[in-house]
């Protein structure tokens, strides 16, 4: 186990660096960062003297390695046009977003998941039709446009809902549901694929053949061999839900990560984005560590692996 | 008579529109093994699904009776025959490593019908379970009960099977090819299990299979199917000495004998099973058979066997054969001449 | 209600190519594209033509001669119009970079199972750390370096999705490669880029096409979410996700705006998923998500 575990942290390390590694090379695809980093009015020597100061005429290789250690020290830079702390400004984004990411997924497992199950049990009965396609139209709709279907209807239209901003626990309410839905879509396919391979299999039919009841086969044989992909999914779609919380944070005006990653791009205030990028990756690579943690606390075979006889 | 413990008639299982089980009728006497033969695709394994009603989601059951002691198994819901399954009639199958739940405990898939059925607390059951585990011939059998099936051997988990079809004590047991898939000597092993366990409790035992050398070291009764149908049914010893159906003579001639001391080819049925769906009018055999000719486009009924006097051809006279014996066939009576 | 456990193969689907769930959607996606390559010729009006004095009007109205089919935009422009060149711009979009990181990912996932060693380690590392990044963020980073546009919108797209078809194509290939007839082939003499392209690209093809097929629809999104936060294609320009944005602003007050465009984007995407699924089904039932 103890191996399994190293090795899993030893990739997600490499991985790590290697994300750095990419950002940086974008830093430097145009030739010059300090371009990306300026105001547009800045003079011939405001550009060398910020040049300077940010060490972007070093040799490129030191400047990578300054960079790693920066990060390695949860140092994510300055912003200019701010003049705080990239880790300020995102400690004071990050909670708002994590609600809304919170939030959506409640909504994208608490309804995608049971409609999953209910897909796989009901084949070819009406109801998984109707289902089915509710959750093909959940899964094509951009979430901008359902935020703004959602704003349109429940907001505007009958009012029960703010269209916008901060405020009580109903402000959260549509702007997870937008966010959400997509996820919700795939919830259920996965769950009911999942689901469908493993009623396909022998051992399920021996169960039966006990005198199992349905529900106690789903909840007692099922639900853990068929939650591997499910747990695959939750870690995809958790990252998912935290980049789509850019669009929906836009819609919504709502004050957290993704709203201040556009507003910092028009602001040309690059370290921001650069900022929520390198923590969006290196929030995929924990929850992937996570996931495989999982696997093999619910896989003996996997925990296992070269167990003799 | 001997009461029969299970008796299915005029059973009929379609797979898209065509009948793979073909108005099948059997009878299982308390106490007694009858083996089911035939060759794959017959139809045996569904004959036996459809007992405890756990055909694939393909087959569609059509007709059919199917009565255990005094009570139809038909006429049951789902949850009524809920309790039958793993209680009174175990199904064990075929592959023992696929059919065992990869992420439980060995144990506790033995100890799972004694919770369902018997209302025991997880410790009691699983004390039980490993005495049962033990009692199949598991060593270590505390030890093991916590192991995954990955971490047993083939041979091991069809005991696990036994253990976890048996603890509940059922009246009847069915055991799809439940060799099949193992090494020969491990089947010997099993075969010796299964049958010492029928002999301490008196189970009644379906064993279904293709392999005559299984029939003949367990069966006290034997049915064959062919193209599903039963083709021919009655006590081993007849069967084995003197069949009256020529695919269960030509089967039979298939077995190499070790006396053989002619260095001959193996000897085949001539032809293919043909598909479902693609049965000649009439006996199904017709196609294969060496005793074929236009009478049989009519269905041959199965009926009581008449047997010969004397060992070759042609026959001198006919007297009644045993009772039981059954066959379909309109040429019972020349099946002697052949192989 | 029958539920009983398979012990066999599922009943297989139908293999003619004549059902209607592919060439219903198949033939909405052709409306579309030709709605966007014939734009020039049917759309009723230019689509930068402003009409200050009709702005904002509604699905119907008439206002100096411009017929508002769908009704009129903040500058008075046609709303029918520019979704017809606003396919344009999704559509080569989608194409485009479908099309170029298709090619850059499938060579170099075939190179990786095929060549194995130090290029497969390579290369499979660099996929892991790309798809570590949540792709709109990526996105998002590449156009704050390279600034927004059309066309540097194909180019974010390239650069940021094609390690997913490099993960597919090498899994894939990992497969065929170990096939007995290619590792016959090669014994035979036969170079590395014959047996790719004759025996290997031929065989992995399906399993592309579905991962292409659902990247259309997904390009078809990004594009209009980037344009939505103004990082894509640039005003005057007609871009459905800028639409959506101006849209959003005047939902109480012309809600076509917004509805017109949405409605666009759910139909085409919609259209891509039903082909996607039914290839997948045809050519590789077992992957997720089915």
């Amino acid at each position: 186990m103890m191996r399994f575990l190293l090795k899993r942290l030893g990739q997600a390390l490499v991985t790590t660096i290697g994300v750095a590694t990419l950002i940086f090379f974008l830093q430097h695809l145009t030739g010059d960062p300090t371009y990306l980093l300026v105001p547009e009015t800045a003079t011939r020597a405001d550009i060398d003297a910020m040049r300077h100061s940010l060490g972007f005429d070093r040799p490129l290789f030191v400047q990578y390695l300054g960079f790693l250690g920066q990060l390695a020290r949860f140092d994510l830079g300055r912003s200019i046009v701010q003049n705080i702390d990239v880790t300020t400004i995102i400690g004071s984004r990050l909670p708002y977003t994590l609600a809304l990411a919170a939030g959506a997924l409640v909504v994208a497992g608490g309804i995608g998941i049971p409609v999953g199950v209910g897909l796989a049990f009901m084949r070819g009965r009406a109801v998984s039709y109707a289902l089915s396609a509710l959750v093909l139209a959940a899964q094509s709709m951009p979430t901008f446009w359902s935020g703004i279907i959602l704003i349109m209807i429940f907001a505007v239209r009958l009012g029960w809902l703010p269209p916008s901003s901060t405020g009580g626990i109903e402000h959260l309410v549509l702007p997870c549901v937008a966010l959400g839905l997509l996820s919700m879509a795939t919830f259920a396919r996965i769950t009911r694929t999942a689901l469908l391979d493993e009623l396909s299999k022998d051992y399920v039919r021996t169960a039966r053949a006990r005198g199992v009841s349905r529900i106690r086969l789903l909840f007692r044989h099922l639900a853990r061999n068929a939650s591997t992909p499910v747990i695959t999914v939750t870690a995809i779609e958790v990252s998912n839900l935290l980049a789509g919380a850019v669009i929906v944070e836009t819609v919504f005006a709502w004050p957290g990560l993704g709203q201040i990653t556009v507003q910092s791009i028009f602001a040309r205030d690059f370290l921001v984005v650069q900022g929520v990028v390198l923590l969006g990756a290196f929030v995929t690579v924990a929850l992937n560590l996570v996931a495989d943690l999982l696997y093999s606390a619910i896989d003996p075979r996997i925990r296992l692996e070269g167990a003799r006889r | 008579m001997r009461t029969s413990l299970l008796a299915i008639e005029g059973l009929t299982v379609t797979i898209g529109g065509v009948a793979v089980v073909d108005g099948v009728s059997l009878e299982v006497a308390s106490g007694r093994v009858l083996a089911l033969v035939g060759e794959s695709g017959c139809g045996k394994s569904l004959t036996a699904l459809s007992i405890l009603r756990l055909l694939p989601p393909a087959a569609r059951f059509e007709s059919g009776r199917v009565r255990l002691a005094d009570q139809e198994l038909t006429a049951l819901s789902d949850g009524a025959l809920n309790c039958i399954r793993g209680n009174r009639v175990s199904i064990i199958f075929q592959e023992p490593v696929a059919s065992l739940n990869p992420l439980m405990p060995v144990g506790v898939q033995v100890a799972e019908a004694l919770s369902l059925h018997r209302g025991l607390s997880a410790a009691t059951a699983r004390k039980q379970a490993i005495a049962m585990l033990a009692r199949v011939g598991i060593p270590d059998a505390a030890r093991r009960a916590g192991q995954y099936p990955f971490e047993l051997s083939g041979g091991m988990c069809q005991r696990v099977m036994i253990a976890a079809a048996l603890i509940c004590r059922p009246q009847l047991l069915i055991a799809d090819e439940p060799t099949t898939a193992l090494d020969v000597t491990i089947q010997a092993q099993v075969l010796d299990l299964i049958k010492r366990l029928r002999d301490e409790a008196g189970t009644t035992i379906l064993l279904i299979t293709h392999d005559m050398g299984v029939v003949a070291e367990m069966a006290d009764e034997v049915a064959v199917m062919y193209g599903g149908r039963i083709v021919e049914s009655g006590g081993v010893g007849t069967i084995f000495a003197a069949p009256a159906h020529p695919y269960t003579r030509l089967l039979l001639a298939t077995v190499p004998r070790l006396d053989d001391v002619r260095k001959t080819a193996l000897r085949t049925i001539e032809g293919t099973v043909p598909s479902a769906g693609a049965w000649p009018e009439g006996c199904r055999f017709r196609n294969r058979c060496p005793l074929a000719d236009a009478g049989c486009s009519e269905v041959p009924p199965l009926a009581q066997a008449l047997a010969d006097e004397g060992g070759s051809a042609p026959p001198r006279g006919m007297r009644r054969g045993d009772e039981s014996h059954r066959t379909a066939c309109w040429h019972s009576d020349r099946v002697a001449e052949l192989a | 209600m029958t539920f009983a456990p398979t012990t066999s193969a599922r009943p297989s689907r139908s293999k003619t190519r004549l059902r209607p769930a592919f060439w219903l959607p198949a033939a909405l996606i052709l409306i579309f594209v030709l709605a966007a390559v014939f734009a020039p010729l049917i759309a009723p009006y230019e689509p930068n033509a402003q009409n200050l004095l009709g702005r904002l009007r509604p699905p119907g109205t008439v206002s100096r001669g411009f017929h508002y089919l769908l009704g009129s935009d903040e500058l008075g422009r046609d709303l029918l119009t520019r979704l017809f060149y606003g396919a344009r711009a999704s559509l080569f979009v989608a194409f485009a970079s479908v099309a170029l990181s298709g090619t850059i990912g499938v060579l170099a996932g075939m190179l990786a199972g095929f060549l194995r060693g130090a290029a497969e380690l390579v290369l499979m590392r660099t996929v892991d750390v790309f798809l570590s990044i949540p792709a709109i963020l990526l996105a998002i980073l590449t156009v704050a370096v390279l600034g927004p546009g059309l066309v540097n919108v194909v180019l974010v797209l390239t650069l940021t999705r094609w390690p997913r078809y490099a993960r597919i194509a090498y899994g894939q290939t990992l497969g065929i490669a170990n096939m007995p007839y290619v590792r016959l082939a090669t014994f035979m003499g036969a170079s590395a880029g014959r047996i790719l392209f004759r025996h290997v690209l031929p065989n992995i093809i399906g399993a592309v096409a579905v991962v292409a097929t659902l990247e259309f629809g997904l390009m078809v999104l990004f594009e209009a979410g980037l344009s939505f936060l103004g990082l894509g294609v640039q005003p005057p320009n007609a871009s459905w996700g800028a639409m959506l944005s101006t849209g959003r602003n005047y939902l109480a007050t012309a809600w076509w705006i917004a509805t017109f465009p949405g409605l666009c984007l759910f139909l085409l995407v919609l259209a891509v998923n039903l082909i996607g699924d039914d290839l997948r089904d045809r050519f590789d039932p077992r992957a997720p998500g089915a």
